[in-house]
Formats: C-alpha cells, structure tokens, sequence
C-alpha cells in the first residue's frame, strides 16, 4: 500500500497535461476528486430520476380515482422509485463525499486502490440503465415493491431480471467502492493520525464499509435465488417446491436492515463535522460517538425481523426482536444528545449547511421515534404495511440522509469548486425543503394510522384531504431541490473566491490546502503534531 | 367510525387541502388524527399503549429540542456568545446511556404482556379460513357454528367509479358482494393462507392483520364487542389489483348470525352441481361469464384481448383455441413463471363453464362444450 502514494507522487508529478482532455479525462480518472465529483453528479441525476417517479406516484394519489397511471405503472412506480433512490441516488452521494473528502482529510494522496476506484464508479451507469430502461421492456419494469418479495417476483417479466442483474451490479461497486475506504482508512493516515483523531466522518464510513461488504453479498445472494426461482427450475421460496417465501424476508431483511445504517451513518458522520464548526466548538463526547456508532452498526445485524411482525413468526421470536430494536435507541439517543451538546454554550451561526444539520437533527429524530413506536410488536401489526412506514422511514431517509447530505455538500462546495455558494439561495433552498417535506410526510403518519396501506394506485374517500396535501408537498419539495442545482451551477460558474478554510470554526487537514483543492494534494503527507 | 363523504370536485378539494396546511385541524373535524376507534378489547390495548409511546416520545422530543432551541436562539454568535471549551464528560454520557434503558424498559413491559395476549388463539368459538386470491379473498368457515360455508369475497365497487366516469359511494374501494360474518362476543380465529402470492389480511377496527402466505397457515382472531360493518384492506403488495381487494367484515348478534348460517347453507345446497350432469353450451357459457367476470376479466379483461404482454389475451389464443386437455391443464395448475395462478380451488363445474364461456366467445367459436366429468378425470390424473 505504502507504494500507492509515493508512486503516484513520482508519475503524475504536478503535471495534469498528460491526462487526456475532454469525456476522456472523466472515463480514464483515477484521481480520487474528479470520482468523488461524478459520484455526486451520478447519484443528483438519479435523484432526479426518482423524484420525478415519486412525483407520478403523488400525481396519481392527489386524488381517489385513477388518473395518471394504471395500478401495474404505479407498482413499476414505486419499485424502481425505491430502488433509484436508495442504490442509485442515497448511497452513491455518500460514496462520493467518501472518495473527495476521506483523502483529504486524513492526509492520503489519493484513495488505495485508484483504478478499482474509477471501476467502482463505471458500473453505475449501467446498472441505472437497466433499471430506467426496464420501463420500456415488454411487461414493463420491476413491480414487486424494493423489497422484491416472492412469489411476486417470480410472476414478473424481463424487467425483474434487469432489476436483478441492476442490484448485483451495483452491489459489486458498493462492495469495491467499500473495499477502498477501508483500506484508505486503514492505511494511509499521515504520521500522527491514530484512528482516535480521525475527522468523525472518517470513523463512520469506516464502520459503514464494514456494513457494505458484511451485507451486499447476502442481498445479492437473495436476489440471485429468486433468479434461480424464476428461470432454472429452484424451489427457494415456493412452498410447493420445498421453499418457503419467508425465507426470502429474512434474507433480504437481514441485508436490508444494516442498509437503513449504511445510510444513516456517514449522514451522522457529515453532521458531526458540520455541527462543531458552525458552534465554534469541539464536538462533544467524540469517544463516545465512535462508541455509539460502533454499537449501532453491531445491533443493526440483529433486529432485521422487527420488518416482519405480522408473517407469523413464534412470539418468542417477535418479543427478541421487539426487545432488541429498542435498544437501538440507547446509542442513538446517545448521538443525538452529543450533538446538542456540542450546540450548548457555542457560538453559533446559521449558514446552509448548519440549517441543514439542525433540520436534520431535529427531524431524523422523530423519524426515530416513529421508529420507537414501531418497534412495539403490537402496535407495529396495526401500521405495518401502511403509510406510518411511509412516513417513518422518508423522515429517516430523506430529512435523515438527503439533508445531511446537502449539508455537506454545502460545507465542502467552497472547497471543491473554489467559491463561495449563494447563501441567500442556500437558505431559500433549505427553507422551502423543510416546509414542503413536512407537508408531504407529516400527515402521512394520520393516514397511516387510520388505515391507509403502503402502494396503493387508489383510496378510499376518507384519506382524500391527507393524500391531497401530501402530494402537493411532494410537488413542492422536487421543484425546491431546483434550487440546489442552480446554486451548484452558479458556484461552478463563479463568484465569490473561497478562503482555504472559508468556515472560521472548521476544523481538519481539509481546510489546510487552497480552494478549490489542487488536482493533487497530500503528496508528501502532512505531519500531525 | 365517521366517514367522510364529501363532494369531489377537484377544487373544493384543492381549497380544503390547502387551507388545511394553513389551519390544520379547523377545517374538518371529521379527519383522524389517530388509530381507528377498535371495537375489542384487545385493540383498545393496542390503542392506548400507541397512545402512551406516542406521549412518552413527544415529551422526551420536545425536551431535547427545547435544549437545542434554547441554545439556538441565546447561544448564538451574532449575539455576541463566545463558545465554551468543553467537549466531554464521562458522567453525562453514562447518564445519558443508562436513564433511556430504563424509559425502554417501562415501555417494554406493556408492550409484551399485548404481545402474549395478541398471540393466544387457544379455544376459539369459531375457526374461519381467509384465503388470498389475486385479488380477492375466500373464506372457509371450518370450525364452529356455520361449518361448511364457503364463499368468495369480490371488490363490488363498479369500474365506472375508479375510473371516474360515476362518481364514487360511500364506501369506494371498501365494499364487496359476500361480508364476511361473524356473532358479536365470540372468539373468532382466522387461519390465513394464499393461493398465489402473498398477501394480508388486515382490518383495523380489529386490531388484526395477518400475512396471507402460499402453502403455509398462519392465525390471528379476534373477539368483536360491538356489531357493525368493519371495512379494512389487503396490507401486502400483491400484484397489479393490491388496491382493490378489501376485506369486509359484519358483526351481527347471535341470533343474526344463526339466521344468515341457515340462509347461506340453503343457499350453498341449492347451487350445488351434479357432478356428472352432461350440459349444452346454452346451459354452460351464461354461468361461465360469471365466473370469467369474477375470477378472469381483472388480467385477460372482459372483452378477452387481455394485457399483453404480462397477460395474454385469450381471444384467438392458441391454448383457448386448441386441445381441451391443454386448457385444463393450464386452470388446475397454472403457468410457472408467470401471473396465472392454478384455479383448482373452483368446482368442477365452475371450471367446465368457464372453459366453455372461453372457447364461444368473442370470435372464439369453437361450439364445443367441457363437461364437469372432463375436469374431473383430469384432477385425478
């Protein structure tokens, strides 16, 4: 490993000339920044993709009837909405703060494996072509909800089988993209930097990774047998044969509920960079959110059947299940209350990105506690499959990951493009994210609770006024996020010239280097005193 | 248990939606804003230990955010506060890790002793079997008072209404052609079971919802205080129609109930076929549209040109057209790998008919008949 860097230090030496110019240079890089770019550009152009399926989801719920799409549409709908947002958009954006920011924060040249690094980006763009493309197919896309139960999905068309090879693409690069954080991690720390001073956002991509090579094979394993299921004859999950389509639910969930983490955690990793430098103090209890996070990660693995209380498991089964889920609480209170803590008696300043982090905090933790009240097995027979769900795990993953993600992305943007962003456009950005978000989920929580179930095409009249405001919030919040992209567009144009460090309370070997970051920083590795 | 029954012009609506946002609550106090008022006692549990974690959680949060929005507005920069130094305490921490566990643990113990009761379907009174079709429910009444009844449950709001070409009743999209009945005060298990895929049995106002799993039996029950009609839906996505196949459940007094057991076993005798009665296309093809347009027109449609391609049109279509015994092979076991699922759950007669309708309709015009005993010969191969 410890070649990586002087090696790379030898061959580029501060030349960019040779690299090759124009679409070249971007399908050719192995520079850890202009991938970390075209992650972030990958997983915004997704996000878009999905949005606009979550908005024709809304369009047809706005009012009882069918409108805009037939009911086998909006299952294609709400699968590849699902999908889309959680492989395409989620955890590729956080990949792409890993890739620009864990190098320069730990003082590496570059990541360890740089040509893995540039394979783990290319496969994207074809998984997210067969699925947007498997809407064109005859029998149309994947209908079967994200979670691709069988035996519904062995009555799928070819659109599944593009799902499914989708999946094992992208797991493929989310395992590889992982191997190198860790490695990076492990490895290339300048002199100085034990694991215990690491930026916290290191410390929870590390954990993360570990989550990503744990659980992606188990999805993949999954997702492979109902292949299997579908095109050679297996009997996994069909009970005539021997299988059991439970099976598939524990399986998946078993990789799918360490993955709500491999989303939230590098989303509590950029919040607590965020929280410290705009309260103008150190983030308090670092242990113990290295501790907690750990714990987190650890119990992830053995809650995974709090998604299937009402499959009829043994009620021994479901009271473990119950009891372990409620222990999530404990490490996750624990975060919470560091990072209000770390707020106490600062000095603080509410520019975008500290917006963002406190809409976060605020909001994530009652899509926690939505959690909490699910996870009370009685209680969660009554709101399972419904719109609660819905509305408990968008709090958790778009005012959760979306907003600490936008967060960072406003934090580290002087940095990477070398200006200031538009504040005011920044603020209007956030300002208009949370009132529009609240309005699209907040009243999903009432419909939940009286009765509404998840992916319907249609209701009945009692949950018109509810679905009427959600979807006009939902219109709202996707055009809001506009605004993001104008401001992207306008700092990548010009503007303001950023400092080094432009945040007076930022603190890291990130804001030791000039803005916008060199082509190559960290080649000879800083020394940590 | 208010409904709202509202017009349905798009504005009025729009205008109740947004002045809603604005004013919540003030514009109709008919909306809910919590479970549904349960009618057992178990589900008043359910409902009151929801209420309890809701409170439970919304002090907790409005504690930790009044913390934070303190600090928020006093210690801020603009303000002129200079920042504090400390950034640790091990005493905090271990305060703040222990003090939860025991908040969990005062939430737990309810939440259990629910579980245990939510679980025990020992000496029920009567044991009703909810099959999940795609996309309707049968019911078999197995055990107890009404034995050997039977009968599916169809969605009975018209097309015209979804497609909104009439406008919508009272009970859009919650309303069916057989209720399932039950006697007020009885313990009433339901052993759930899927013919396709999976499905959920779920009826809010019981407090009961159940997965619905091909070849396996799960239970739930559930002892009603209060009769009336009790309307829930499907919970697990299942295909195409998930939306549109609710469960409606009718809780009478006992003596409703033993005169509907008599009625519906009069009934189920009178419609019961002579198994090796020889018919006429005449006598078939009538009784097998009926069954096409319950069991059939949601995937091959009722004009027969079907889907294509998820689901083939069967008029003109080879298997419709060609021998009998493909066809029959087809009904009684199905299609792997696609959305046709085996229909032998119909009697011999019912499939005979539908299989006749099939092969003289449309420009289907093959004259011939299947007869019971055809499809009976062909269930003992």
């Amino acid at each position: 490993m410890a070649a990586i860097p002087g090696g790379a230090d030898h061959a580029h030496d501060h030349g960019h000339d040779h690299h090759p110019g124009g679409i070249m240079r971007w399908v050719t890089t192995t520079n850890h920044k202009d991938i970390g770019s075209m992650y972030l550009w990958f997983s915004f152009a997704m996000f878009i993709v999905g949005g606009i399926m979550a908005l024709v989801i809304r369009a047809e719920l706005f009012q009882p009837g069918l409108q805009v799409v037939d009911p086998d549409r909006f299952n294609q709908m709400t699968t590849l909405h699902g999908l889309i947002m959680v492989f395409g958009a989620i955890m590729p954006a956080f990949v792409g703060f890993a890739n620009w920011m864990i190098p320069l924060m730990i003082g590496a040249s570059d990541m360890a494996f740089a040509r893995m690094n540039n394979w783990s980006f290319w496969l994207l763009p074809p998984a997210a072509i067969l699925l947007t493309t498997s809407l064109l197919v005859p029998g149309g896309a994947a209908a079967s909800g994200w979670t691709l139960y069988p035996p519904l999905t062995v009555q799928m068309g070819i659109g599944m089988d593009m799902a499914i090879f989708a999946v094992h693409i992208l797991g493929i690069s989310s395992i590889m993209g992982s191997i190198n954080i860790v490695t990076t991690i492990l490895n290339m720390r300048a002199p100085g930097m034990t694991l215990m001073k690491m930026p916290l956002f290191c410390w929870t991509w590390l954990i993360t990774a570990y989550l990503v090579i744990a659980v992606m094979p188990v999805l993949a394993g999954a997702v492979t047998m109902i292949l299997t299921d579908r095109h050679f004859g297996t009997s996994f999950f069909n009970a005539a044969g021997g299988g059991d389509p439970v099976l598939y639910q524990h399986i998946f969930w078993f990789f799918g509920h360490p993955e709500v983490y491999i989303i939230a955690i590098p989303a509590f990793g950029v919040v607590s960079q965020v929280i410290p430098a705009f309260s103008r103090k150190p983030l308090f209890g670092y242990a113990s959110m290295v501790y907690a996070t750990s714990s987190i990660a650890i119990l992830s693995f053995i809650v995974w059947a709090h998604h299937m209380y009402t499959v009829g498991m043994p009620v021994a089964g479901q009271l473990y299940f119950m009891f372990a889920t409620m222990l999530i609480a404990v490490p996750t209170g624990v975060k919470v209350f560091n990072w209000v803590a770390t707020m106490w008696r600062g000095s603080l300043s509410f520019e975008t990105p500290m917006l963002f982090s406190i809409g976060f905090l605020f909001l994530f933790t009652l899509g926690g506690f939505s959690g909490l009240v699910l996870s009370m097995t009685a209680v969660d027979v009554q709101l399972h499959d419904s719109y609660y769900v819905v509305a408990h795990f968008h709090y958790v993953m778009v005012a959760g990951a979306l907003f600490s993600a936008y967060a960072g992305a406003y934090y580290w943007l002087p940095k990477w493009t070398g200006h200031m962003y538009d504040e005011k456009l920044g603020k209007l950005h956030f300002w208009l994210s949370i009132i529009f978000f609240n309005m699209t989920f907040f009243v999903q929580h009432f419909l939940g609770l009286a009765g509404m179930p998840r992916r319907i095409p249609d209701y009945s009249l009692q949950f018109a006024e509810f679905n009427m405001i959600s979807s006009i919030g939902a219109f709202g919040f996707g055009l809001s996020q506009l605004v993001f992209l104008v401001v992207v567009l306008k700092c990548l144009k010009g503007g303001e010239k950023a400092p080094a460090k432009p945040w007076d309370g930022a603190e890291g070997l990130e804001w030791t280097v000039p803005s916008p970051a060199p082509h190559h920083t960290f080649e000879t590795p800083p020394v940590l005193k | 248990m208010a409904l709202y029954r509202g017009g349905s012009s798009i504005a009025r609506r729009a205008w109740v939606g947004s002045g809603l946002f604005l004013s919540a609550g003030l514009a109709r106090a008919e909306m809910r804003f919590n479970l549904q008022q349960p009618i057992t006692e178990l589900g008043q549990t359910v409902y009151d230990l929801h209420l309890l974690m809701t409170i439970v959680c919304g002090v907790i949060f409005v504690a930790v955010f009044g913390v934070m929005f303190w600090s928020v507005f006093v210690h801020r920069k603009s303000a002129g506060y200079k920042a504090a130094t400390f950034h640790e305490s091990t005493t905090v921490e271990i305060l703040w890790t222990i003090v939860p566990v025991f908040i969990l643990l005062g939430m737990a113990w309810p939440a259990t002793k629910t579980i245990l009761a939510m679980r025990d379907t020992s000496s029920p009174d009567i044991t009703i079997k909810a099959t999940g079709y795609q996309w309707k429910w049968g019911y078999d009444y197995l055990k107890g008072e009404g034995e050997g009844i039977s009968f599916t449950s169809n969605l009975s709001t018209p097309q015209p209404q979804i497609r909104n070409e009439a406008g919508k009743g009272e009970n859009y999209l919650l309303e069916v052609d057989n209720e399932l009945v039950v006697p007020v005060g009885k313990k009433v298990r339901i052993l759930t079971t899927a013919n396709d895929v999976i499905h959920a049995w779920w009826v809010p106002a019981l407090a009961v919802k159940q997965d619905a799993i091909p070849g396996f039996i799960r239970d739930t029950w559930f002892r009603a205080e209060q009769t009336g009609v009790f309307r829930g839906q499907c919970a697990e996505l299942c295909g195409k129609d998930h939306g549109y196949m609710p469960v409606v459940v009718r809780v009478v007094t006992q003596d409703e109930y033993v005169d509907w057991v008599g009625k519906k076993k009069a009934e189920l005798a009178a419609a019961a076929d002579d198994p090796n009665k020889m018919y006429t296309v005449e006598e078939l093809a009538p009784r097998g549209e009926k069954i096409f347009a319950a069991n059939c027109a949601a995937c091959h449609q009722a004009n027969g040109q079907g889907l294509p391609p998820a689901f083939p049109a069967l008029d003109g279509s080879k298997v419709v057209l060609g021998p009998q015994d493909g066809q029959i092979d087809v009904l009684l076991h199905g299609r792997q790998g696609t959305a046709m699922a085996s229909f032998k759950h119909l009697s011999d007669t019912e499939i005979a008919a539908v299989i006749t309708y099939t092969r003289n309709s449309w420009s289907n015009n093959t004259g011939e008949v299947v007869q019971p005993s055809d499809i009976k010969m062909a269930r003992e191969e």
